[in-house]
């Protein structure tokens, strides 16, 4: 009846559901992605946090016993490895995302990515003296 | 001997024949100068002449011969059997495009977006010819240089899992193109090039995956123009939400 057409002869190949799977940079590519989940997760983690302090000390107390609780370990140790992740893998993209320049040159990569650890240790340094102080 | 050879498996389609892509094996001869291409053209001249490849140059140049080898994008005229000794080779046409032959794939939609991010010199006005040429200074040159190292092989593409899953985005070539007009001292038309590339299939369909940056033979870096733009992107959708109208531009 019809004459098949060129379009009809072309392959068209799936891309397949575990295509995140076959490569390395493709895998560290979707746990990146998954990262963002456990920041979430984080971010949930520290309001709770901060809610359970403002409500008095019996609610700090049923917080850290909360806390406490073998899964919730587990899955805070999980979230930080995550975050590292996400943490590395972030950092190391921005050169190529940001182009800044000082007096006309441009700045190497090493640099930015290095401001950004340094800028890392100097917010944690804070926050670990105005914890322990 | 068999030492000298090398086994490339060469996926197979013909349309007229088969349902779906099958696979043949050949052996070539192991020579530490033979690219991959030339065990190709081995093949179509000595062996089996109902192969069918795309190949120009040979030397890089043209980017007709890009092939999944081993499951790399790949030049095939820059990729050397004996990297891979001692085999098989596995050659594919290029991911994400639909087959038309053997090794062949259907590249129009890569035409068709290409043309969409106006890849010329758009000036708000014409310098007349008595007015000499456009000058541009070597700083101005570098700025956009590595950009218009693209080749159009499209193995950005083939590695882009994005565009894979999402046949609309207008893919990293496209963007890294616009990009090389944009940083051009001599164009004008980056306001135009950000109302295409603004859209969903525009720069937001890209995630970052940098898959495009490491197949590049050339070195263009799609994936960073393709953050810069989204960074452009953003500074524009802010002027426009803070700035009154007349002071935008």
């Amino acid at each position: 009846m019809s004459t098949q057409t060129q379009e009809d002869l072309r392959f068209h190949r799936r891309v397949p559901v575990l295509w995140w799977i076959r490569k390395r940079s493709y895998f560290v590519f979707v746990m990146r992605e998954l990262s963002s989940l456990f920041i979430a997760w984080l971010v949930l983690y520290l309001l709770l946090f901060v809610r359970s302090v403002g409500r008095g000390e019996q609610a700090y107390e049923d917080f850290l016993d909360w806390a406490s609780s073998p899964w919730l370990v587990v899955l805070n140790v999980v979230a930080f490895a995550f975050v590292v992740l996400h943490t590395v893998t972030w950092f190391s993209l921005t050169p190529q995302a940001m182009v800044l320049a000082v007096r006309g040159r441009r700045v190497p990569p090493a640099a930015i990515i290095g401001a950004q650890y340094a800028g890392l240790v100097v917010v944690s340094a804070f926050i670990l003296w105005l914890v322990t102080r | 001997m068999a030492g000298d050879e090398i086994t490339l498996r060469v996926a197979r389609y013909r349309p007229d024949k088969d349902r779906e892509p099958g696979w043949q094996e050949y052996s070539v001869p192991l020579r530490d100068e033979w690219t991959v291409l030339d065990g190709l053209n081995h093949l179509k001249n000595e062996v089996d002449t109902t192969l069918a490849y795309r190949w120009s140059c040979r030397m890089g140049i043209c980017g007709s011969c890009g092939m999944n080898v081993n499951g790399e994008p790949k030049l095939t005229c820059a990729t050397f059997l004996s990297d891979y000794a001692p085999g098989p080779v596995k050659v594919e046409p290029l991911s994400n495009f639909p087959v038309i032959r053997d090794l062949v794939v259907d590249i129009d939609d890569f035409m068709t977006k290409l043309p969409r991010v106006s890849p010329w010199i758009i000036r708000d006005e014409e310098q007349s010819i008595d007015d000499g040429e456009y000058l541009q200074s070597p700083e101005e040159l570098d700025a956009y240089k590595q950009f218009s190292m693209c080749i159009n092989c499209m193995l950005c593409y083939a590695a882009c899992p994005v565009y894979g899953l999402e046949p609309e985005f207008i893919g990293p070539a496209a963007i890294a193109l616009a990009e090389r007009y944009d940083l051009d001292s001599r164009d004008h038309g980056a306001r135009e090039r950000l109302d295409v590339l603004i859209e969903h299939e525009g720069v937001y369909g890209c995630t970052f995956v940098g898959e495009c940056t490491r197949v590049c033979p050339k070195h263009v870096d799609p994936a960073a123009a393709i953050q810069r733009y989204k960074l452009k992107a953003a500074q524009e959708s802010v002027k426009m939400f803070l700035l009154p109208r007349a002071l935008r531009r």
